[in-house]
């Protein structure tokens, strides 16, 4: 799928609506015995590589699970710390799942906002007047595509950077915006939108 | 795309749906509030409710961009929004001198099809949710407007007439790249 992400930011820069549909590429599961020859640390409520990179599992990798249970932060499933649990022979062996670690929403939501500002700063940069903000910002992995509509909403679209046809979704996504979470009239404006009908139609 | 959907939506059952749904809002807006000046201002938030939920809906389908000055908004307000929702073109005429009120014609108005005013409802302005649409959009696009009805088919005029008026620019809150 060469969406990544779609975010939609309200005109007061708060995070309303958020999906990912990327296929997390560098995930390695392995098995094993103590004692464990990979340094972890914990940093930021998660357990990370600190050293020891080998076999796909790189430096700066999370924890994301033990034993095929998704773990909590630095707490297993059942709430016991990761770093205790591992540190403990009598658990060996195990299987630990390492890979990328993913954006919390809190994460998600601050960068919302700092985008949000980064536009306006866009805008302002110009030479121009009256330039439009932050359109289209590239990086060698992913390209952001930002549509900001007459009334202050922005939606904003990851994707790969070959993806064509980008300005056409980002207008689609507005209808569907205009659709489900206009025409319900229990949906306040400027809130988050959390209706599964919203989720499908985006999907598709 | 946009005149095909009007067309079947305005021709056939689903006007007269409509048209007994806006009547009988209005008919028990009256049974509840028993007072005319009341009935307005209700029709009046309904209608900046649903004014301010519109213009993205318009927005999105129509792609048009932003009006410089109050000539293209009314240019655009009576060809390209009356029709798409009501399915009629309003003309436009009155300029004030300065430029920043006008009038909106209305030959027929579907709310008020069939529709008579009786004698004990005579300052009911039956179609005002139509002022708060058009007051609520523009607010989000950032112009403050007034919007009245002068004149009104249902107590005898011969056409229906709002009179828009621009009061400001709304510059606080102003999305990136408008200043």
């Amino acid at each position: 799928m060469a969406i990544f992400s779609v975010y939609v930011v309200n005109k007061a820069g708060g995070l309303i609506y958020q999906l990912d549909s990327y296929a997390p590429r560098a995930e390695a599961e392995k098995t094993f015995s103590y004692p464990l020859d990979l340094l972890l640390k914990l940093h930021d409520e998660r357990v990370l590589v600190a050293f020891g990179q080998r076999d796909g599992i790189r430096v700066g990798h999370a924890v994301l699970a033990i034993n095929g249970v998704d773990v909590n932060g630095k707490y297993t499933a059942d709430g016991k710390e990761v770093l205790e649990y591992l540190g403990n022979p009598a658990n060996y062996p195990v299987s630990i799942r390492f890979g990328r670690p993913r954006l919390t929403s809190n994460e998600k939501l601050m960068l919302a906002s700092m985008f949000h500002s980064l536009f306006a700063i866009g805008s302002q940069l110009s030479p121009e007047q009256g330039s439009s903000g932050i359109e289209m910002l590239e990086t060698d992995t992913f390209k952001l595509h930002c549509f900001q509509t007459l009334t202050g909403i922005k939606f904003v679209v990851l994707a790969d950077p070959r993806q064509a046809g980008i300005d056409s979704l980002l207008r689609k996504i507005y209808e569907i915006y205009s659709d489900f979470a206009l025409k319900n009239p229990f949906y306040s404006l400027e809130m988050p939108i959390s209706m599964k009908l919203k989720a499908e139609e985006a999907g598709a | 795309m946009v005149g095909a959907e009007t067309k079947e939506l305005w021709s056939g059952t689903s006007s007269e749906l409509f048209t007994l749904t806006y009547g009988a809002l209005v008919t028990q807006l009256c049974k509840d509030y028993e007072n005319d000046e009341d009935v307005n201002k209700q029709l009046d938030k309904m209608g900046y409710n649903i004014g301010v939920r519109l213009i993205e809906d318009f927005l999105a389908r129509s792609n048009v961009g932003r009006c410089h000055d109050f000539r293209e908004t009314a240019d655009v307000i009576a060809k390209v929004a009356f029709k798409m929702y009501l399915g009629i073109t309003p003309s436009i005429t009155n300029w004030s001198p300065a430029g920043d009120e006008f009038s909106l014609i209305l030959e027929n108005n579907p709310l008020v099809d069939f529709v008579e005013l009786p004698d004990n409802h005579s300052s009911l302005i039956y179609s005002n949710l139509l002022c708060g649409v058009l007051r609520g959009a523009l607010e989000m696009v950032q112009m403050a407007v007034e919007a009245k009805f002068v004149q009104d088919t249902l107590k005898g005029d011969g056409v229906t007439e709002i009179r828009m008026r621009f009061i400001r620019r709304i510059e606080d809150n102003l999305p990136a790249g408008e200043e």
